[in-house]
This record gives C-alpha cells, sequence and structure tokens, in this order.
C-alpha cells in the first residue's frame, strides 16, 4: 500500500509486518522514532504477540537481544552512533554467538564533538564486528531490506545492520509502499532456530573456545558471509516475484555501461549522485554510479565487475580513516588490485555538512581529468583549517579547536566583540 | 526461618539431608536422583564455594521449576571452569554472553518465552560478585527497575578470582588482592563506604531479595525455592567462599562461610518488596578475628606487624551488621 | 533442525569426559570410628548401633542389636551407672545422651510387647554348667543358649537374680522387670535349677556331664569390721538386711539404724531402712567426694531424708546408742582421728563394708588361684581349671551389674571357642571418635531430657520405683540426640557438601562411596561429615 510517510514510521511498520516477537529500545537520535512507533504498535496490541522493552543502555538493548534471539525469539533493536559505540561488546558477541538479530542503524557522525548528523562512521566502525551490513538508499529500499534481512539473518543465523542515512533517510517524508501482511508472510517464515534455549533440549552456548579451535571458529563465520554473498541476489530475485520491484542485491549500478568515470558510493547521497550523473550525461560525459548495498560481506567480485570497463572511479564516502583516509575506498581498491584502475577518495558530508549538486559537479570533473589528489575532502575551508594549523605551530596550546574555528568563521560571540 | 518444616531429629537439623525426614521434606541435595545441574569434570578448584553453590541453587531451582529452567551466566570463574570448549559441564539450558549483561540477557530470555506463551519457563541469571557489583551492574538495576521476571543470583566471593584475584566493589576492607596488596601504612583494601547489593536490590522494592551462605544449604534452597515461586525480580546473593582467592584450605570453605555468617560480617536475611522480612540469627557468635585468621588474605592485620585497629574496625562493621538486621537471638528472661 | 553453531554450542553434561580425580593428592575415605559409649560400656553394648534404629522409631531393631549383647536391658536401664554417659561426648556439647533411659525404655518396650529371643535351629550337642543365677551367670547362660549350647544354671537361692535381687531394693529394680527378663532368658531353654548349691563344681559337672563350666556365684558374705560392742548392741551386715527384704521375715532393725559405709549398699541400705519408717544415719569416715557411692545415689537419699555423717568412724557400739569419733583428711586425703568423740542414738548398727565370696565349691579343684578372695582367671576368663571359667563378682572386676553381664558374654564367646577347640578372637578395636573428629556445628541444641522422679512422700514411705521411665515421644527426642559418633548416621552431608558431585549416594542404609574419577580430594567432606566417619587418606603419588 502507497502512502506518504516518515522514513522511521514506514520502516516501524515493515518490522511489524516481520513479526518480531522481542523489541528493545533504546532512545537515541536518529533512530528513536522507529522504536517509538513500534512501543505504540506493541502498547496498542496491534504488534502481538511481542514484547517490547524499555531497557537502560543500548547495552543491555544488543544484551536483551541476544539473550531473546537464544531463546528463539525473533528479536529487533535499532541505534545509532554514540549508542552503537556503547553497546560494541555485545555487538560482537551476538555475531559470535550467531544470534540473527536484526537492527536499524539510522548512520549518524561520532563524537567528539558531539554532533547528532548524518554520516558512516557508526556502522563502519563495525565493520569487522561479524555483523552483516546493508545500506539503504531510500525509504522504500530500508523498508524492503529490513525484511530481506530477517529473511537472510535467520538462514544463516547471522546478525544483520540495516543502515539508513540518519534524518535524511528516518526523518523524510516520502511515497513509501508498505508491503501487505500476506506478501511478507509468504516471503519470510516463521524463525527456526539453529540453537536455541530449551528445557526440552538443553545446550550451553557461549563456551570459551582457545586457541585449538578459535580460529576455525572465525573462519566459519567468514564463510558464513561468503555464502550470503550467494543468498543476498537470490534473495533480492525472491523479494521481486512478490513484491515486485527490485530491491536490495550486493551492488547497483547506474548508466555505467559505457562509463569511463566511476562514481562509488553508499546510501542515500546516491540519490544526489544520480542526479548529477544524469546532469553530466546530457551533457556528454561518459560517468556512470556504482552503488553498494552490501558493504559486510562486501562483494569484490561484483565490484570489480562494474569498475573494470571504465578507466577511473571515485568513491564517495562519508567516512574517514583518520590517518589513513577512506575506508570504504579502501575496500572498493581491493576489489580493483591489479586492474590498473586510477581511484580517488572523496570525504564527504561528515557530521551531516551538506553534498551540494554543484561540488559534485566539480569533484566529478576533477576525477575525468584525474587533477584530484588521492583523498579529497569535498568542501572542507581550508582557510580555517590552516590557520588553527598555523596556530598550533606556534603555540602548543592554541585553544579549543572548535571555539577557534567558530572565530575564524566570525560565529562566536568573541568574534562579535573581540 | 522455618525452612525445615519439623524440627524433629536433633542430629539433622543443619545436615544435608536426613533419613527420617519424608521425601517431599528433604532437601534438593539429600535426593539420591538429584540433578547435578552443574555435572562432574568442571575444572574449578578444589574446595571451590563458588561449584558448590551454584550447583545448590541451580538444582533447587530446577526442582522448583519441574526442571523448566533456562539459566544466563556472566564471565566469570563459573562460566570458565564449566564450559571449556569442547565440555559443559551445564545440564541445564544455558547461555553465556559477556561479562556485564548477564540481566539483559536474562531478561531477553524472559520476554522471549512470555511471547512464546511459554509461561512454565523460568529463567535464572547468574554471576560473580565483579560481574553483578561491578561491571554487570547498570543491566541489573534495570532489569530489577522493570521488574523483569528474572532471579538473578550473584555468587559473591569477593573479588574478581578468575582474572587473579583483583579487587571488587564486593571485596571486604583491609582485604588483599592483587590490586590491594598488603604494603604502605594501610594495607590491603580501602576501607570505603561499601557496596551493599542486596540492600540496593531493595531500594528497588523488587519482590524478593535475599542473601544466603553455603554453609546453610536448607536455608539457601529454601530462599531459592521461594523465590522461584514468585515472579518479577528477584535477587539472592550467595556468599562462596574462594580457596584460592582467600587463601584458605581447601576443606574449610564451609567453615569459612559458617564463620561469615556466625561472626556478623555476612548478614542472612530476606526481604520482601524493599522490607527485610527474616533475618537467619547467630547460632554461636564469634569474634571478627576467629573468621579472619584463617584466610591469608587478612594475615598481614595479624601476626608480628599487627593491625589490631583495624580488626576493631572491621569487627565494627560486623557489630554494625548485628545490631542493624538483629541477627542475635533476643535475650529471654 | 540444524547443526549446533561449532566450538561455542556444547553437548549437555559432556565434562564428564574430564577426570579430575587426576588432580587429587588425598583421598577421603570412610571408616567407622569407636563411639567412646561403647568404649565405655563394661557390658560391651553397641550403644550407637542400637540408637540409631530408636532415632527412627524401630525400637524392636533397636532393642535385637541392644540383645545381642545385653540380655537384660530393662534391669540394665534402672542400675547401671552408665559409664557411656559420662564418656558421652555430647557431654561437650551440652549434657550427654540419655543413653541409660533409652534403654530402660527399649527393655520396658520389649517386655509390654513380648518380644522373645530367637531360639537357635541348631544346638550344638555341648553341655555347660553356670553357676550361679545372677547377672554374670545370666548373661553367659544366655550367650551360650544362642550359641546353640545345652545350659543348666544351678542357683543355690530360691530365686533368680542373685545381686539384682538381694543386693538392689525394689524401689530401684522391681521385680516384675527383673522377672520378665529372666523368664525370657529360660524362654531359650535354659534350665535352672533354684535352691541347688554347688557343693563341688568337680562333682557337679561330672554327675550332669557338663563339657564346661561357667562359675558366677557372685559375693554375698558380708564383709565384717571390729567394733567394740556390748551385749546388748544390734550389729547386721547389709547383705543380709538386703537379702531378708525378699523374704517373708523382714528384718528387725528398730527406729534409730545407724549405717556403717560409703559405697551404694549403704545408701541402699538406709534407703530401705526410710522406706521402712526408720530414720538411718549414714557414717562414713571419709568425705562426700571420696564416697564409693554414686553421686546422684546420694542426692537422693539426702532428698529423702537419710542423714549421713561424713569424717565419722564407729568407735563403739553400745545399747541403744553408738560412739563416734570425728576425723579430718590428711595432706594424702587418708582420714586421720582426732580425739573428737560423739554419742548417737542407734537401736541397730549396718555394717555396709563390702562383701566375700563364698568359695567352698572350689574345693579340690586343681590349679586354681585365689588371690584376695577372688578367683583369678585369664584374659579368656578361664580359671587355672581347663574348662572351668569365671566372672563376676567372684573374679577381680569393679562388680557392678554391667561388668557382670559383660563377663558373662565374654566367657560365653571363650567357652564356645573352647569347646570348638578354638580360640576367640575380638575383632580389633576400632580408633576411637573423640570429640576433636567430629563437627558438632550440625547437631542442634537439645538439652538432656530429665526423668520423672516420684514423688518425695511416695519415695520415703513406699517401695515404688523412684525413677520413671521416658515414654515414647521422649524417648525417641532422646535417642536422636545421639550424634552417631564415628558412624556415618546417612545424614547426606558428604553427598551433599561435594564441589565435585563426587559422593555417590547408595540409598537408604547403604551408605555412601567416592567416585575417585571426580574426586580432587578437597577434603570439604571430611570437614563436614558431623560424626567424624571419614577421613583423608594421602595418595601415593
Amino acid at each position: 500500500m502507497l502512502k506518504q510517510t516518515e522514513g522511521s514510521k514506514a520502516v516501524a511498520e515493515a518490522i511489524a509486518l516481520c513479526r518480531p516477537e522481542v523489541i528493545c529500545a533504546y532512545p537515541i537520535s536518529p533512530q528513536t522514532h522507529i522504536v517509538e512507533a513500534l512501543g505504540e504498535m506493541v502498547k496498542a496490541g496491534e504488534l502481538a504477540p511481542c514484547e517490547f522493552i524499555n531497557v537502560e543502555s543500548e547495552f543491555a538493548a544488543m544484551s536483551v537481544a541476544i539473550g531473546s534471539s537464544a531463546a528463539g525469539a525473533r528479536s529487533y533493536t535499532a541505534t545509532a552512533s554514540q549508542g552503537l559505540l556503547f553497546m560494541v561488546e555485545a555487538v560482537y558477541n551476538a555475531a559470535g554467538l550467531g544470534l540473527p538479530i536484526v537492527m536499524t542503524v539510522a548512520n549518524r557522525a561520532i563524537g567528539a564533538p558531539i554532533n547528532i548528523w548524518n554520516d558512516h562512521s557508526d556502522s563502519l566502525s563495525q565493520r569487522d564486528s561479524g555483523w552483516m551490513q546493508l545500506f539503504a538508499e531510500t525509504n522504500q529500499e530500508a523498508v524492503d531490506l529490513h525484511i530481506q534481512a530477517f529473511r537472510l539473518a535467520e538462514e544463516l543465523s547471522m546478525p544483520i545492520m540495516v543502515c539508513m542515512d540518519g534524518f535524511i533517510l528516518t526523518h523524510a517524508f516520502e511515497r513509501v509502499d508498505i508491503p501487505a501482511q500476506e506478501q511478507v508472510d509468504a516471503y519470510l517464515p516463521p524463525f527456526d532456530p539453529r540453537q536455541v534455549l530449551d528445557p526440552a533440549e538443553p545446550v550451553s552456548i557461549g563456551a570459551m573456545v582457545g586457541p585449538e579451535a578459535f580460529m576455525e571458529v572465525k573462519y566459519l563465520a567468514h564463510a558464513k558471509q561468503m555464502q550470503a554473498l550467494e543468498r543476498i541476489p537470490q534473495l533480492a530475485d525472491e523479494f521481486k516475484k512478490i513484491f515486485g520491484r527490485d530491491s536490495g542485491g550486493l551492488v547497483r549500478t547506474y548508466r555505467a555501461d559505457d562509463a569511463e568515470t566511476m562514481i562509488v558510493a553508499m546510501g542515500s547521497v546516491l540519490g544526489t549522485i544520480k542526479d548529477v550523473v544524469d546532469e553530466m550525461r546530457a551533457e556528454g560525459h561518459k560517468i556512470g554510479v556504482l552503488g553498494i548495498i552490501s558493504f559486510r560481506p562486501f562483494p569484490l567480485e561484483q565490484v570489480r565487475a562494474a569498475l573494470i570497463k571504465s578507466k577511473r572511479f571515485i568513491v564517495l564516502e562519508k567516512s574517514l580513516a583518520v590517518g589513513m583516509g577512506g575506508i570504504v575506498a579502501t575496500n572498493v581498491r581491493m576489489a580493483v588490485t591489479g586492474s590498473g584502475l586510477r581511484g580517488f577518495t572523496a570525504i564527504a558530508g561528515l557530521g551531516g555538512r551538506a553534498i551540494p549538486k554543484s561540488s559534485l559537479h566539480k569533484l566529478f570533473r576533477q576525477a575525468e581529468q584525474e587533477k584530484l589528489e588521492p583523498v579529497t575532502f569535498v568542501d572542507l575551508d581550508w582557510d580555517v583549517v590552516n590557520k588553527q594549523l598555523e596556530r598550533e605551530k606556534q603555540n602548543r596550546r592554541s585553544g579549543p579547536i572548535a571555539e577557534n574555528i567558530l572565530f575564524d568563521k566570525g560565529m562566536s560571540s568573541s568574534a562579535k566583540f573581540g | 526461618m522455618s525452612f525445615q518444616p519439623v524440627k524433629f531429629y536433633q542430629t539433622g537439623t543443619y545436615t544435608v539431608g536426613n533419613r527420617l525426614l519424608a521425601p517431599d521434606e528433604r532437601s534438593v541435595q539429600a535426593n539420591q536422583m538429584r540433578g547435578n545441574s552443574i555435572n562432574s569434570g568442571h575444572r574449578a578448584c578444589q574446595g571451590c564455594g563458588e561449584a558448590l553453590g551454584a550447583r545448590y541453587a541451580i538444582d533447587a531451582a530446577m526442582v522448583e521449576s519441574n526442571g523448566q529452567l533456562i539459566a544466563a551466566n556472566a564471565t566469570g570463574c563459573l562460566e570458565v571452569f564449566s564450559t571449556p570448549y569442547p565440555e559443559s559441564s551445564w545440564q541445564v539450558p544455558w547461555i553465556h554472553s559477556l561479562f556485564g549483561n548477564t540481566a539483559a540477557v536474562a531478561t531477553g530470555i524472559a520476554a522471549a518465552m512470555k511471547a512464546k506463551g511459554r509461561h512454565e519457563v523460568r529463567v535464572v541469571a547468574q554471576g560473580g560478585d565483579g560481574g553483578t557489583t561491578d561491571i554487570g551492574f547498570g543491566c541489573l538495576s534495570g532489569m530489577f527497575e522493570r521488574n523483569d521476571d528474572v532471579l538473578y543470583i550473584c555468587y559473591d566471593n569477593e573479588g574478581y578470582m578468575n582474572t587473579g584475584v583483583q579487587r571488587s566493589s564486593a571485596t571486604p576492607p583491609a582485604a588483599r588482592t592483587a590490586t590491594t596488596m598488603p604494603v604502605g601504612p594501610e594495607p590491603g583494601n580501602v576501607f570505603g563506604q561499601g557496596k551493599n547489593v542486596p540492600e540496593i536490590a531493595m531500594a528497588h522494592g523488587i519482590p524478593y531479595v535475599a542473601t544466603a551462605t553455603v554453609a546453610d544449604l536448607r536455608d539457601l534452597e529454601y530462599k531459592v525455592r521461594k523465590a522461584m515461586r514468585m515472579h518479577g525480580a528477584r535477587y539472592i546473593q550467595i556468599f562462596v567462599p574462594c580457596p584460592l582467592g582467600w587463601g584458605t584450605a581447601s576443606h574449610d570453605t564451609i567453615r569459612i562461610a559458617r564463620l561469615a555468617k556466625e561472626s556478623g560480617m555476612f548478614p542472612v536475611f530476606e526481604a520482601e518488596h524493599g522490607e527485610v522480612t527474616s533475618v537467619l540469627k547467630i547460632r554461636n557468635k564469634v569474634a571478627i578475628g576467629e573468621y579472619l585468621k584463617p584466610q591469608k588474605r587478612f594475615a598481614h592485620l595479624f601476626g608480628k606487624h599487627a593491625h589490631p585497629e583495624t580488626v576493631a574496625r572491621l569487627q565494627a562493621i560486623a557489630d554494625r551488621n548485628i545490631r542493624k538486621y538483629g541477627l542475635l537471638e533476643e535475650e529471654t528472661d | 533442525m540444524p547443526s549446533k553453531p561449532f566450538a561455542i554450542t556444547l553437548k549437555p553434561g559432556t565434562s564428564l569426559a574430564n577426570l579430575t580425580g587426576t588432580w587429587r593428592t588425598a583421598r577421603p575415605v570412610y571408616l567407622d570410628r569407636l563411639p567412646p559409649c561403647n568404649n565405655a560400656c563394661p557390658a560391651g553394648e553397641n550403644i550407637q548401633g542400637w540408637l540409631f534404629h530408636a532415632e527412627s522409631g524401630d525400637y524392636e531393631q533397636a532393642w535385637r542389636v541392644l540383645v545381642q549383647d545385653n540380655p537384660l536391658p530393662a534391669v540394665m536401664g534402672r542400675v547401671c551407672y552408665h559409664p557411656c554417659e559420662g564418656a558421652c561426648n555430647r557431654g561437650q556439647l551440652d549434657s550427654a545422651v540419655g543413653i541409660n533411659s533409652v534403654e530402660r525404655f527399649l527393655g520396658d518396650e520389649a517386655i509390654k510387647r513380648g518380644w522373645k529371643f530367637e531360639v537357635p535351629a541348631h544346638g550344638s550337642g555341648k553341655k555347660v554348667l553356670v553357676v550361679g543365677a545372677g547377672p554374670s551367670g545370666l548373661s553367659a547362660a544366655y550367650h551360650l543358649a544362642c550359641m546353640g549350647h545345652k545350659v543348666e544354671i544351678h542357683e543355690a537361692g530360691p530365686l533368680a537374680g542373685g545381686m539384682m535381687r538381694f543386693g538392689i531394693p525394689k524401689y530401684r529394680l522391681p521385680r516384675d522387670v527383673l522377672d520378665a527378663e529372666v523368664q525370657r532368658i529360660l524362654d531359650l531353654g535354659v534350665t535352672l535349677k533354684l535352691n541347688t548349691k554347688v557343693a563341688s563344681i568337680d562333682l557337679s559337672m561330672r554327675q550332669g556331664g557338663f563339657d564346661a563350666a561357667f562359675l558366677a556365684v557372685g559375693a554375698h558374705i558380708g564383709k565384717r569390721t571390729t567394733i567394740p560392742a556390748g551385749d546388748a548392741s544390734h550389729i547386721v551386715d547389709a547383705v543380709s538386711v538386703l537379702r531378708s527384704m525378699e523374704g517373708e521375715d523382714k528384718p528387725m532393725l528398730g527406729r534409730k539404724v545407724v549405717v556403717y559405709g560409703g559405697g551404694n549398699t549403704a545408701i541402699d541400705v538406709a534407703r530401705t531402712v526410710k522406706r521402712m519408717g526408720g530414720e538411718p544415719i549414714i557414717v562414713y569416715r571419709r568425705t562426700r567426694d571420696k564416697a564409693p557411692a554414686h553421686d546422684f545415689e546420694i542426692e537422693e537419699a539426702l532428698q529423702e531424708g537419710v542423714m549421713i555423717k561424713w569424717l565419722s568412724t564407729i568407735k563403739q557400739a553400745g545399747a541403744g546408742e553408738i560412739t563416734v569419733e570425728k576425723m579430718e583428711l590428711d595432706d594424702k586425703g587418708f582420714p586421720q582421728p582426732t580425739g573428737e568423740f560423739e554419742t548417737l542414738a542407734a537401736d541397730s548398727v549396718v555394717l555396709a563394708l563390702g562383701q566375700d565370696v563364698d568359695l567352698s565349691l572350689l574345693d579340690g579343684v586343681p590349679g586354681l588361684e585365689v588371690k584376695d578372695g577372688v578367683v583369678q582367671v585369664a584374659p579368656n576368663m578361664m580359671t587355672g581349671f581347663p574348662g572351668i571359667f569365671a566372672g563376676g563378682d567372684m573374679v577381680p572386676s569393679q562388680r557392678t551389674v554391667t561388668v557382670a553381664v559383660g563377663h558373662g558374654k565374654k566367657a560365653a564367646r571363650h567357652i564356645d571357642a573352647w569347646l570348638n577347640g578354638t580360640n576367640y578372637e575380638s575383632a580389633a578395636k576400632h580408633e576411637l571418635a573423640e570429640f576433636e573428629k567430629l563437627n558438632p556445628w550440625y547437631y542442634s541444641d537439645a538439652d538432656k531430657t530429665v526423668r520423672p522422679m516420684l514423688d518425695i512422700i511416695r519415695r520415703q514411705t513406699s517401695f515404688d520405683e523412684v525413677q520413671g521411665g521416658l515414654d515414647e515421644t521422649n524417648a525417641l527426642f532422646e535417642a536422636r540426640r545421639c550424634l552417631s559418633c564415628g558412624n556415618c548416621f546417612e545424614c547426606d552431608n558428604c553427598y551433599g557438601v561435594c564441589p565435585d558431585n563426587a559422593v555417590i549416594k547408595l540409598g537408604p542404609g547403604k551408605g555412601f562411596e567416592f567416585n575417585y574419577d571426580y574426586c580432587k580430594g578437597c577434603g570439604i567432606c571430611v570437614a563436614e561429615c558431623p560424626c567424624g566417619a571419614i577421613k583423608m587418606v594421602a595418595e601415593d603419588i
């Protein structure tokens, strides 16, 4: 059913259609609207049987989900940013125990400085946690990916994060096609856990494993994600059969057939990129797009296939590996190892910095001419940065960076009166 | 506390079993066919109080729940000695997740059972004092506050034993641990304000809070079984001496627990909805020194460089417990 | 069901594969230690053993275990001075178990219920003569009969019981109780010939065709002492006074009766006199704490109005009065005369100074050794003449009913062996279960049950039994005060306290065994065994 709705609300409805049995919620922006909506549904009895637990922290949220999932209940939670970091120990643990929890990450920057706006630093920090990570481009895709995520997680007995850009998607009102319950039921069978805590058949879950078997356990987790590389496209196909639309999969290309320059990105920024590419195509530029949906497992083969016919690519990512450069870019470069392709990294949109079309036009043109540094910081205010670096060169105790920046930009009170 | 309905067998009231009691009045541990929730072959040290306390508690919980029990377990000695791959000692469905999240994991299990309509299945969470009073405290308090249907059992051996005997918030003042060495002008652990988690649990107003020791099996079983008959958040702290960490003889585990109770150092009581409803009275009061001396962790308080003033401060703690909980029988004329 | 995840999920209970018994440097072992009560019992009763059954309310079984050693529990429960209770470990906790009172309860219960001894199925074909139907002779006859021997008792007196009848007053041992226990022994097929004084043991054995003999004639001749006395003085001995109490003609002692001596017999006579309406005064040369009589008997006598003059000797006896000299104890505790004299009214003087044995039946028997007026016997109770054994008061002993009963049992075992041409070897004694071996924490606080006493007026005026018995409730309570020293009473402590589930409970009556595959040797079971029935033994490494 088509409806104009907020992204968070749409995702909440999708979760409800998946018949979760335990939902644990802890408030953190920008995921709050999702669990608020689910809480209301449970409270109203619209979603039953389902337990909605208001936990005291994200660490508890993931821990409750671990318990409920191990006890055979379809379990869901949502988080973002600091919340994700606060639950990290449990995030790794859920994956290690092979518990098919689905978690929405409403992507948001990580402090300090504290910042509630969107980038991908939070979920990308968990790239090695053993969770699968699917990135939604639109709210429709966010809805669809959650449905697919439960199916995939439970099939492989591995947890999945469905990542959607905080505010940009979660708080955006768009037209979304909310599936019917029968469709979801046809696609997603009841949870048949691989292991379950049940007095009828006791098991001990979570043993201490020493050097004699630890590597094997870890390899098996890796092997599962390799299996997911095969299952994700298949599940997308099955999804299309029931729901009638393309959604999910590993990667998606746009106007890439004869592209010499490929733009690689994840999440909602793909929309802006496509607009820019359309405009540049209209001007005759041979430029195309590669959207990565599955960041974990990372589809090396599919990425390579999508890029190999081009001459160069630029990875535009909302994350920064401080001291190194791009995170997604590093993964993409791995995919094209030995191909001779020129690759550029563009760090953009950190902490919610807008990514205007104009900046992308400029960036992509520079890329075509290969006039880019290996790592480009899109729309970085070099003036501010250089002033601060200069101050620090002169005086190690040069004051708070943020305050100085505001001063340089003429935005602080001290600037007004100083 | 009338945990044994008929005090008729004069040689048997305090023993584990009693050949003369009717079968349904006997302790769980006395049963020839008892479940042994923790099987033989576990790797606990000789004379481990925690291995004993856990079997006492979980066996009792299993009986009271008709075998419909799931246990969550914090990281710690109990977890490590019971489930090193490839063997598990547990005979009940059991999960270990992390050090500090056991109460929340148990909440999740209970929620799952509720959602699935399996109301007969009961949930127990268990951890050591480190996993309970320190790192797991947030989850514990959350579980209490929501009144989740979980019985949380803390096996209190007063320190981080699994990692090599470091101080926890349950370590008593003056005790030697690897992080509170008996050196300097005030050797051993600091005299802080203490952290009385049973009382903190009571402050949550949860249906049931109790303390017990491995020296009083009948009392321990009575409390576990009573707790299992109730619903909502319940907390039992069981005093389990650690021969390795405390420097006591392996055969002294129960004696030390008994002395802790008889000295007043570990008050044994139960509380419902935040109010103490009964205490286990001291039977033969002993001075604190009798409890401290057999333990090497307090050895620096005695001998050539004795600290009698420190012993006196510990005695004052015991005396305060005795006053506060009314641990001595009233003198009757 | 899909396969479980590798390594992180394990099958339940699989740690059984890990045999932790290899860690052990010392192993616990079960043992039986000798309870102090058993050790102290002159009759060799397995007191802890019969209390065990009494605790469960199985009085018949308790009685049957008891009578394996002593056929006279109802008598014993009244007249035994219970050294067992003096040795009882419970005395160090609150007060000793009232063993004697439980024994009496069992004895009375047996009489009430008519429990009988089992007659042995097969006879041995051997004949044994027992001389004397006192406690020692009856005990020997009982044990010999149980072993299948034909037993004949020759008793000089008109009734069986010996000193139990002719030395102990009725108010301490009602005669119907004695008669019932004697009859039960006779019911085993023992022949009792009364009024049959054996003049010559040699002759009696040959005439009766006996293969062996057990002599237990007792000590019935009152000792005399030289007291300067006028013709009008009336001096008799205690044994004859007590004996005449059993006959038609009660002794004529007058109103003021002086009893001379400080032993139990002196007390018995004084209390008897009191009951006959007399005014007894005991005269004893030493102090109360030095008197051989049991203090509780002295106390009871005092309660009943018996006067006692301590530190006094009789210097002279005249008509209606005697003269006594005050004594004082020297440094070594011996009484020395002071030269101070006092006159007491006395219609008669009863000498309670001990008894001698009538050994005339042994005249002409070669090889016997008589010393201090008693027959010397070997450790197997045999006299110097092969086949003739002796016991009770006529051999060197403490002269109590219980010692006599013990002699009878011991002699019977050796007679049986001798008849079979073998030697009786008693089993090696277990190590003693001292109080330090116990963990007394596990015993509830429970003070001894006090037996009811007859009211003082009836004690002073009648021969009704002074001390009442326990009823079932308090006999059971008293039995359950037993600590079961050194012997497992199936309290399940070892089974419960083992952190490694390494104790196997074998089921009711079968006890426990260790599973050394898993026992790590921590020793908690030993420390927490209430009764000291486990010990640690070093492993050979």
